[in-house]
């Protein structure tokens, strides 16, 4: 599916350079950033960068997968908590998914994430791999 | 708002319907639920559909279906939430009657999801998540509840053996149900057995892909005492919505659109839950319907599970649930699922539930859960016989 490249490029702040926005009244983070804190209405924000490690609050292993993913299956999927209470969603990589858990400590690296996507251009952003060194 | 009425249903074949049209499949319901309720026209109609542009390329299906169904000239709307499209086409309907704006008013829903091949309809599907921050990663349909069932495991020690006493119950009310796509007895051991799609959850632990459509004829208390059929009265109506993103939700264990739908339901309804006797509710997969059984406090948080497996939520439990056979075996042709349940509790309250499944003992209040996406938003109806 071929789409304008300004889908791609319009995320790069998050999806590059892990960008959040942390409101001023209530303090709280949000991943990806927001126009309005959800809790207080307030628009008064700051962008921070989130911190690169975090644990596994849950996960999946997809097995069956839409064939866009099929040469990455069977792969884990997790939603992590990071360092400073944020969370995200995002793939596993560098570990055998039969060792994924709730609880594992992660780290955020760059990858490529697919290969072809809507904008029809290579997309990168967060993995996470086990935090073990 | 005056009192609404519901007096006739309709349904298509649920399945892999090769030969009708998604316009088909409309006609096929909306004819049948005219002619169920006897009324001479409509003066409104809500088609609650997911994703036609996606499944088939067709979009403004509000006025194929009107022109479809003879009756070119009326107002027609198309309502999208994901998987309770449906459930809220039937809420708009109760809305329009309630206020006095119309009298007689079909609530429709239809999705024809076998056009496309897996791939597409799993695309589709996946508009129902956060395309840029969950599908963009790799995430699925069953890959989202999965997470949730990995977490409810963690939490509160939910087994596979549990999620499958889902499954096998509702199997054995579908195989009662004329219409449902999977008529068909299963066993826990075939559900474990079954091919896992996403850890934990198997095929058999997931509703199937399906073609289908279902109306009902929503009336004022006047009409309907006038057509002289039987009728249920709606009693409360009750919609929420929550965060998309499943990384957003402080609690993954529970489904807290549900919570507040049902809260808004009952207090319109002036009910209690203590109240109701049966519920349809949204299986999309088989944890599902252990969250949303939680979530609207029909049990405490983990109790589900284990209700489920000493058959507390069986046809001839203490509280059925899913006598249709759920999303699971009736299928879940996504726009048409949240009308197909009030079909269901209309059939139940006026004893007319075929196949063996009537619920025994005469119940006189239902009620109609109805999710979409992974939880984003959440309806939920009250309904008593009339």
């Amino acid at each position: 599916m071929s789409m304008f490249s300004s889908r791609s490029w319009r995320e790069y702040p998050q999806r590059y350079r892990m960008e959040a926005s942390r409101f001023k009244k209530s303090g709280k983070t949000y991943y990806p950033p927001r126009d309005i804190d959800p809790e207080t209405g307030d628009t008064a924000q700051e962008i921070v960068r989130l911190p690169d490690t975090g644990k596994i609050v849950t996960y999946t292993v997809i097995r069956v997968a839409p064939s866009q993913w099929g040469d990455l299956s069977p792969y884990a999927l997790a939603i992590v908590e990071l360092t400073d209470g944020t969370r995200m969603m995002g793939q596993m990589t560098d570990v055998d998914v039969e060792e994924v858990k709730i609880g594992m400590e992660v780290r955020l690296e760059f990858r490529r994430i697919q290969t072809e996507s809507h904008e029809g251009v290579l997309s990168y952003g967060h993995k996470f791999v086990p935090n073990w060194f | 708002m005056r009192d609404v009425y519901v007096v006739g249903v309709g349904m298509s074949k649920f399945g892999e319907v090769w030969r009708r049209s998604l316009r088909q499949l409309f006609v096929d319901a909306a004819s049948t639920a005219i002619k169920d309720s006897g009324v001479d026209h409509l003066d409104s109609l809500y088609v609650g559909c997911m994703s036609s542009g996606m499944f088939v390329q067709q979009e403004h299906i509000s006025a194929l279906c009107a022109d479809y169904l003879g009756m070119a000239g009326i107002p027609a709307t198309r309502v999208e939430s994901a998987c309770a499209s449906g459930g809220i086409s039937f809420r708009q309907a109760f809305l329009e009657v309630g206020s006095g704006v119309s009298d007689i008013v079909m609530a429709a829903g239809v999705e024809k999801m076998t056009d496309v091949d897996g791939d597409g309809a799993t695309a589709a599907l996946a508009g129902a998540a956060d395309q840029e921050y969950e599908v963009f990663h790799g995430a699925t349909f069953p890959g989202l509840y999965a997470m949730m069932a990995h977490a409810h495991m963690a939490k509160y020690g939910t087994t596979s053996e549990m999620l499958a006493a889902v499954a096998v119950k509702n199997h054995h009310n579908g195989s009662m149900n004329p219409v449902a796509q999977y008529p068909f007895e299963i066993t826990v051991e075939g559900v474990l057995n079954s091919v896992m799609v996403a850890d934990p959850l198997h095929i058999l632990d997931c509703s199937p892909i399906t073609d289908g459509a279902a109306a009902v004829i929503v009336t004022s208390e006047e009409v309907g005492k006038k057509l002289g059929k039987p009728c249920i009265k709606v009693l409360g109506s009750g919609l929420a919505t929550d965060s998309m993103a499943l990384a957003q939700r402080a609690d993954l264990t529970t489904i807290k659109a549900a919570t507040i739908a049902a809260d808004r339901a009952f207090k319109m309804a002036g009910k209690k839950l203590s109240d109701v006797q049966f519920a349809e509710v949204h299986d999309c997969f088989t944890i599902a319907e252990l969250m949303v059984l939680e979530s609207i406090g029909l049990y405490e948080p983990g109790k589900a599970g284990p209700a489920a497996q000493a058959g507390e939520t069986a046809l001839d439990g203490k509280f059925p649930i899913n006598p249709s056979g759920g999303l699971k075996s009736k299928g879940h042709p996504v726009g048409a699922t949240g009308v197909a349940q009030v079909v269901e509790i209309y059939k139940q309250l006026t004893g007319q539930a075929e196949g063996g499944r009537q619920i025994p003992g005469s119940p006189k209040i239902g009620m109609a859960h109805n999710m979409g996406g992974s939880g984003a938003s959440s309806v939920v109806h009250i309904m008593e016989v009339a």
